[in-house]
């Protein structure tokens, strides 16, 4: 059974709730390429963001110390197992005492080990690593700024938070453009970040400074799709032939950009817990380059 | 031959007339700074001294400005001279296209003429610690 039928009959049976489905073929970048790609199957795998485990404020989220954990309860009963998790950065809340933010990284890694899929990536927020440019973060984490490869996808972390100007940097786009050189023009290309790398509201800082340098070393690779977090909410957008997908938090959501003068996070509803929060499945097609994405609740509702 | 206000630029040249004066209620100072040459150029047109540039001075420390609303007006250059009281902290004001690091010690100027008026929001865009989310300010622009 391939990952449709398996989303359909869950959402059918109730094994599952899901609260939206959207899949994205006219959002993404849809290229045939039959059987050039023999081999390369398609697979899923759970993106998971700004769990920012140490925040305390009740009215905002008063399960502070238990979303997380149902996160973690929830992707372990999904029925198919994902083929790795990710996390999009902001692990942590941020704080100014450097013992207390590696106390917070311990405490979260402790939870996330909690996954039965041990294959779980990590990436850094600038709640994580702004503060002391990753030094913690990498200490408990490994590295800002890395690659791998599944199944037929070229995955690209990207560190866009350890500089507190929420620069990438020279050195960093140089190593990129290394490793896109390495790919081919129409090689299947997911890149994970954690800030925006387009200008999606910079008044609220939802922005990366230099982020047009990303997006143009990407332009001439045909199937590249962005997923990131940062918003605390979805938010789909093209630039060009890329997709720009952000994901939901599993702390407390943000209201819509611009939306409101000043940027705060979404009261607690009491009438609809965990209303806004949540974590998503990403169904790779890699012959069509395509991701189907669906959003799930922190619990099942 | 020389006109009677390039003749008074002359005279006065070299010369910098400063006026302080209290704009908006959050009593934010504002310097306007001007050359001699342009006083005596619009003085000879309209009669009265005018605005050719403001200057304000905000300080920025975790996790404000100070002051945290400055009221400027629309068509007359803003320079902004902007200060740490304490870390690396940064000024950008998009609607305008500006932005600046501010670092302890030093002094960053940005100039801008706001062409519109309207409620505009800065904020610091190089994190700086907890607070550093609620750090904004808004730039208010009157005709």
């Amino acid at each position: 059974m391939d990952r449709r039928g398996f989303v359909k009959l869950a959402a059918l049976g109730g094994g599952v709730v899901f609260l939206s489905g959207l899949h994205l073929d006219a959002l993404g970048a849809v290229v045939e390429h039959g059987s050039k790609l023999a081999g390369h199957e398609d697979f899923y795998f759970v993106q998971l963001s700004d769990t920012h485990w140490g925040f305390d404020g009740p009215k905002i989220n008063p399960d502070a110390q238990g979303t997380l954990k149902k996160a973690v309860e929830a992707v372990n009963g999904l029925e198919q197992p994902p083929d790795f998790v990710v996390f999009t950065g902001d692990l942590t809340h941020t704080t100014d005492d450097a013992n207390v933010r590696r106390e917070r990284m311990k405490q979260f890694r402790e939870i996330a080990s909690g996954l039965k899929v041990k294959d779980v990536r990590f990436m850094a927020g600038e709640h994580d690593a702004s503060l002391d440019r990753g030094e913690a973060y990498q200490e408990l984490f490994g590295k800002l700024n890395y690659t791998f490869d599944h199944k037929g996808v070229h995955f690209i972390v990207l560190d866009n938070v350890s500089d507190p100007g929420a620069i990438i940097g020279d050195a960093q786009l140089s190593w990129l453009v290394s490793d896109l050189k390495q790919q081919k023009n129409d090689s299947r290309i997911v890149v994970l970040t954690h800030r925006p790398l387009f200008d999606l509201y910079p008044q609220w800082d939802w922005a990366t400074r230099d982020g047009a340098n990303v997006i143009g070393a990407l332009m001439p690779y045909k199937n590249v799709t962005v997923f990131y977090g940062h918003i605390h909410q979805e938010h789909h957008q093209m630039t060009g032939h890329i997709a720009h997908h952000s994901a939901k938090s599993l702390m407390f959501p943000l209201p819509p950009p611009g939306s409101l003068p000043k940027k705060a996070p979404v009261p607690w509803d009491a009438a609809a817990p965990y209303k806004g929060l949540g974590f998503r499945e990403v169904e790779a097609q890699v012959r069509k380059a395509s991701y189907g994405i669906t959003e799930l609740p922190v619990m099942k509702g | 031959m020389k006109s009677k206000a390039s003749v008074l630029a002359t005279l006065l040249g070299g010369m910098i007339f400063t006026a302080l004066f209290v704009l908006s209620a959050d009593h934010s100072k504002v310097s306007a700074r001007q050359s001699a040459g342009a006083i005596a150029t619009a003085s000879v047109k309209a009669g009265v001294a005018p605005v050719a540039e403001q200057v304000i001075h905000i300080t920025a420390r975790n996790f404000e400005f100070s002051p945290g609303t400055i009221t400027v007006k629309k068509g007359v250059q803003v320079v902004l001279e902007l200060t740490s009281a304490d870390r690396k902290h940064g000024f950008s004001l998009r609607a305008f296209g500006v932005r600046a690091d501010i670092k302890p010690g030093a002094v960053s100027r940005v100039r801008f003429t706001p062409d519109r008026t309207g409620r505009f929001t800065f904020l610091c865009d190089v994190f700086c610690g907890e607070g550093h989310e609620e750090m904004t300010g808004t730039l208010v622009v009157t005709d």
